[in-house]
């Protein structure tokens, strides 16, 4: 039922091709009427590699390559193509009928996910572990090709064991198409995977790796598990590579369903407006105490950001990953928006290479859905040290003040609290072209904090401490940004959300265009 | 009825000019009301964390007193005397707890020309000490309870005393109130339990570790008279409040007038507390608690020379304003009213609504910040006294009382009625809250007939309070509820506004068939829509659900088959699961498309964790005493440590026989809850 008859032209198309690329089975099984094998064909499309390893696939706790579809997409909205095509491969046996599976190992097409087109390819584990063939490859660049046309996404669900060894170079090429439109290393087993630009899996049963455990015995001798090299938790929490873990196939495509509402439907698309039931002008009278009386004690920048939100609906990107900076998506009025966020709770939300990255990266993402950003703004500086002037920090920090930089949504950025030195610049700061820059009255936006001030400015002498209090009373205030234009205002807490969502309707219609260049030059 | 806010249009007489509350959260903020209802000038004192404190808005002046200890802020004599000076405060109002019955604090107010707006020293001194207390009470011919007149030294000496008086005996604090530093012992094992943790706990509590003991009455109810006296011996009774509902000696649920009492058996217990408080020259607002047995025999228990936690539910019926007439008293006026003039105006009711998990000895401590709050004063004929707001913070160094929710009307019923309601409308996000066991107390046939003592909680919960349990029709009300939720939710999920590329097919769609899971149940159901109404058919039944179907707002207006039912709303994930609240208790279900539960059947299930090798902190506090290193093998039922949390010591114990593996805390640390303490093999 979730296919296509009510398209009869495509299904059409697909006959066609599937028989040029045929042989001469077809004619041996032609005592039956082409209706009857086209039903047949059908029905074994369906089945993929049959009732025994879809139990089986079951039973390891995972769905099948259909199912998935059926459960991500809108009821009855999925239209599928090349049902008919099947493997080209004549060595080791794969050329008898047993090994020819219509549809191969991947399950192709469009559908809508509340009522919005999206292309899908799910690979289908049941069929040859899901490994990629010429003909597998050749149907999801089929899609995506007609998706670039449409300006619609396309969302891969990957289950797959890798390159069909049996079809040797053939298989190869199709890697390489794959690679062309998906720079992300070819996911094994059990991940779900949303192509270039967000990649989420399921703990426990997703692994990720160039290369296998066995492999990395044998080069490096390391000894390391899956779960270790290349597991949901390495890449979510360690490597950076995934942006979100799900418990188990369906909860991962029930939220999948949801964060897709988030975004346009291609860069060419306005970001998309929801009906609002939260009042834009609701005043969030928690945030006035939201942060501490000391400066130096922690809170949690979540509680800002579910506050001012709509509904408190928050969907984060990477939350378990350099937790010091907060990033993901939410709406404001009904407009999607793109949060970044330091968080004072970790590492007092100091900028470091991971949350660098995270932040830069994101806010890319945003800029090139055009995505409003929201950035909320407690830092007290890049992290020092030597593991971190090695690593490249500065390089790394750079691509935070490059994305920021170069975006041309709409940008709103709101100091609550300490706003540092080089920091302070890079988190979309009015000299980075920050179109509405708020500060609440704790903010403190300074080159460095108090006491490392006087301790370089009366460096040997004495006499700190009141020092350091004159320090605190000039800068640890909203004043002298706000005296230099450097922020727009200075605003009561409880009106963030009011003046957010009045900024952003503004905006709308705001138009910036950076100058041309063949492409732009961030420091990677 | 009383109500502090109106009665604008009186003029007070003069009686001070500027007044210092020394004191915190709701009874702050409430005697600050008062003092702006008569013109006169509040000063707060607050500890450093309450820098943002409502009740240091709501004061003219505020001073920092030290830091957030309470015995160096709320406690710290010394800095609340500066405090006086520094503001030029001409009297002190105590509030209940901290100072309030201090009367070295009374005594050094009185040094320096500053009114205690309280009784005097002596009265605070001989009601103070429970054995001196009960020898005036005695002289003053007030039923009091057998027992021992005198402090116990020794455990030993504790078994002696109980062996003479005859079990169960109660062992408490001789300084002590409130609960604190009080046990029961019903055999000699227990004695000297109850001794050791007695005297540690009064040790922290009040610095004091003197206990007393006496006879323990069974069953009792604990009634207590409120008294106001002036200073020229003029003393009124002003009825009786019933407290009876307790948890470890701590009251949650007050009313007034008591159902138990009939006009005679009021009356006479008015007249002993009246010739109690004349017998120690009684001035201000006060309190005698008395032990009522099933007879209608009382016993004299204590006098608390202080304003009461519950005092709001005599305001209600009296319309007096007892704060008003304390400092009326305190700058030496006559009382205006005899003891005729004071009537039982209807029937008030008040809830404890605290921070804390009811599901954990009816109400362990929990901390947190309030990210979403809303009182139900949307609601006639109901009081909320509260000294937080939305974002405040609740934490491990005060009390952690949100508010006193009163509600009062002409009958009883009708306040119960109010408070059923004004639990349902409250909304409390980011602590864990006790109004799940609130609204069954209010509404148990017990509790609504009258049938109540001390041993409420443990009689009615044997096994501890698990929540409202759902009667079948409340069940398919509730899987009804959440069916509507979520097909709300999905449709809205298809709203999105000015673009031409969404499909409006599903739109048109008015039949859903859907799973929902609650607790492990799976229950198939049918829902339809037309407008805003909803058929879902459930478990052979047809419930019909209508709101406005607000997603944003916390509250859940419903009408039930005709019923309006206030549910709420807690968290609702793309996944599913969806937290309400519905008759005061929370309730996680899960909705899912039929074909997305058949498929959710593949899954693997969450193995969930091991408890019973495993001891983690059931709310946060301070590790007082560790009594097991690795190694040692503990028997079913032994302590293993001991955790004090907001001057309560817990006593954690091991929940079978096994080797102690490693311990993960010290004495002296902080944990929060759900830390791991300590591992068994």
């Amino acid at each position: 039922p979730f296919c296509a008859l009510t398209r009869p032209l495509s299904a059409i198309a697909c006959l066609l091709q599937t028989n040029i690329q045929s042989d001469c089975r077809w004619y041996s099984v032609s005592h039956l009427s082409v209706k009857e094998r086209i039903e047949k064909k059908r029905k074994a499309a369906q089945m993929g590699g049959g009732q025994k390893r879809i139990d089986a696939q079951h039973q390891r706790g995972k769905l099948t390559a259909r199912e998935r579809v059926e459960l991500l997409l809108d009821p009855e909205s999925f239209v599928e193509t090349d049902m008919f095509v099947e493997h080209r491969c004549s060595d080791f046996g794969m050329e008898q009928d047993a090994n020819k599976f219509p549809g191969d190992s991947v399950v192709t097409g469009r559908g809508r996910i509340n009522g919005r087109l999206v292309y899908v390819f799910s690979q289908d584990f049941t069929v040859f572990g899901g490994s990629l063939s010429g003909a597998h490859a050749q149907k999801i660049c089929k899609i995506m090709d007609q998706a670039l046309t449409v300006g619609a996404p396309v969302i891969g669900l990957n289950d797959s064991g890798g390159a069909r060894i049996q079809e040797g170079v053939e298989s190869l090429a199709g890697y390489a198409d794959i690679f062309l439109v998906h720079p992300s290393d070819l996911p094994h087993h059990g991940s779900l995977c949303i192509l270039t630009h967000l990649m989420l899996c399921l703990q426990d049963t997703s692994y990720l790796f160039i290369t296998g455990p066995d492999v990395v015995k044998s080069v490096t001798n390391e000894d390391v598990t899956q779960e270790e090299l290349g597991g949901a938790k390495t890449h979510t929490a360690v490597s950076g590579v995934a942006h979100r873990a799900f418990e188990n196939d369906v909860e991962a495509l029930l939220y999948l369903r949801d964060f897709f509402n988030f975004l346009p439907l291609s860069n060419q698309d306005p970001a998309p407006i929801r009906e609002c039931q939260d009042p834009s002008d609701r005043l969030v009278k928690s945030l006035d105490t939201v942060v501490p009386f000391e400066s130096t004690k922690a809170y949690d920048m979540l509680d800002i950001i579910h506050a001012v939100l709509d509904e408190g609906d928050f969907f984060e990107i990477m939350p378990t990953y350099a937790k010091n900076i907060v990033v993901g998506f939410a709406r404001m009025n009904g407009r999607t928006v793109g949060i970044v966020g330091n968080q004072p709770k970790v590492a007092s939300g100091c900028l470091d290479i991971n949350s660098s990255v995270k932040g830069a990266r994101f806010v890319r993402f945003c800029d090139a859905f055009n995505i409003p950003i929201i950035t909320f703004v407690d830092v007290p500086g890049f992290l020092p040290g030597t593991a971190q002037e090695y690593g490249g920090i500065i390089r790394h920090g750079a691509k935070l003040l490059f994305a920021f930089a170069e975006a041309t949504v709409p940008k709103i950025t709101i100091i609550t609290r300490k706003a540092y030195g080089g920091a302070y610049d890079v988190m979309s700061s009015k000299h980075l072209r920050g179109d509405m820059n708020y500060a609440w009255p704790t903010a403190e936006v300074a080159v460095m904090g108090a006491k490392g001030a006087v301790q370089i400015i009366f460096r040997g002498k004495e006499n700190q401490a009141e020092a350091e209090a004159e320090y605190v009373e000039k800068f640890a205030n909203p004043f002298p940004a706000a005296v230099r234009g450097f922020v727009d205002d200075i605003i009561e807490p409880a009106t963030t959300r009011k003046r957010i969502c009045r900024d952003l309707e503004v905006l709308a219609s705001k138009k910036q265009v950076n100058p041309w260049k063949k492409h732009a030059n961030i420091p990677l | 009825v009383f109500h502090v806010s109106t009665s604008a249009h009186l003029t007070y007489i003069s009686t001070f000019d500027k007044i210092l509350i020394a004191n915190r959260g709701e009874i702050a903020c409430r005697v600050i009301k008062t003092c702006k209802k008569m013109g006169i000038q509040t000063v707060a004192v607050h500890s450093d964390v309450d820098s943002n404190a409502v009740h240091v808005k709501m004061a003219d002046e505020a001073v920092c007193v030290g830091p957030a200890p309470t015995s160096k802020s709320y406690l710290n004599m010394d800095a609340i005397m500066d405090a006086i000076r520094l503001t030029g405060a001409q009297a002190v109002h105590p509030g209940y707890g901290f100072l309030s019955e201090n009367k070295d604090f009374a005594k050094r107010l009185a040094a320096v020309g500053v009114t205690f707006i309280g009784p005097d020293t002596h009265a605070i001194q001989a009601m103070g000490d429970k054995i001196e207390s009960k020898l005036i009470a005695k002289a003053a011919k007030v039923n009091t309870i057998p027992g021992f007149d005198g402090v116990v030294k020794t455990a030993e000496d504790a078994v002696k005393i109980a062996q003479q008086i005859g079990y169960p005996v109660m062992i408490k604090a001789s300084a002590g109130g409130g609960g604190k530093g009080m046990r029961i012992a019903w055999n000699d094992e227990e004695t000297r339990e109850g001794f050791r943790f007695s005297s540690q706990e009064a040790a922290s509590s009040f610095g004091d570790d003197r206990l007393l003991i006496e006879k323990y009455i069974d069953n009792p109810r604990h009634i207590e008279i409120q008294v106001l006296a002036d200073k020229h011996g003029n003393v009124l009774w002003l009825n009786e409040r019933e407290c009876s509902i307790q948890r470890r000696n701590q009251k949650v649920v007050e009313e007034a007038p008591s159902m138990f009492l009939d006009a005679d058996t009021r009356r006479v217990m008015g007249e002993q507390a009246v010739q109690l408080a004349k017998a120690v020259k009684y001035s201000s607002a006060g309190t005698v608690e008395f032990l009522v047995d099933s007879k209608k025999n009382f016993y004299f228990l204590e006098m608390n020379t202080r304003l009461q936690v519950e005092h709001p539910v005599t305001e209600c019926i009296t319309g007096l304003d007892l704060v008003e007439q304390m400092i009326r008293i305190a700058k030496g006026y006559q009382l205006q009213q005899k003891q005729e003039d004071i009537p039982i105006n209807g029937w008030a009711i008040e809830s404890r609504v605290y921070a804390e998990d009811p599901f954990k000895s009816f109400g362990l401590p929990s901390i947190g910040r309030l990210s979403q709050y809303q009182e139900p004063l949307k609601l006639s004929h109901v009081r909320v006294d509260s000294g937080i707001e939305e974002g405040s913070d609740i934490n491990i160094y005060y009390d952690p009382m949100i508010s006193k929710l009163v509600t009062y009307g002409a009958t009883r019923a009708e306040a119960l009625a109010r408070m059923e309601d004004a639990l349902d409308n409250y909304v409390i996000r980011g602590v864990t809250h006790n109004i799940p066991l609130l609204r069954e107390i209010i509404t148990h046939p017990r509790f609504v007939s009258g049938d109540i003592s001390t041993n409420f909680l443990p009689e009615v919960y044997p096994e501890g309070f698990k929540g409202h349990h759902l009667d079948e029709d409340r069940c398919r009300e509730l899987l009804a509820s959440a069916a509507a939720l979520h097909v709300t939710s999905q449709l809205y999920s298809h709203k999105i506004l000015g673009t031409q590329r969404v499909s409006s097919a599903p739109m048109d769609q008015n039949n859903w068939e859907l799973c929902v899971e609650l607790g492990q149940e799976l229950h198939d159901i049918e829902i339809s829509k037309s407008g805003n109404s909803y058929i879902v058919k459930v478990d052979g039944g047809q419930v019909e659900v209508c709101g406005d179907w607000n997603l944003a707002s916390p509250l859940l207006p419903l009408t039930i088959n005709g019923t309006c039912r206030m549910l709420q709303c807690l968290s609702k994930e793309s996944s599913g699961n969806i937290v309400l609240q519905y008759m005061g208790t929370l309730f996680k279900v899960r909705v899912l498309s039929k074909l997305t539960a058949k498929l959710n059947s593949y899954m693997p299930e969450k193995v969930s964790e091991d408890t019973s090798s495993i001891l983690r902190s059931p709310m946060p506090g301070t590790v007082v005493a560790m009594s097991v290193k690795p190694g040692d093998t503990v028997a079913d039922g032994q302590e293993i440590c001991v955790i004090e949390a907001m001057k309560m010591q817990n006593s954690l114990t091991a929940v079978k026989q096994a080797k102690v593996k490693s311990v993960h805390c010290q004495p002296g640390e902080t944990v929060g809850e759900g830390d791991l303490l300590v591992e068994l093999e």
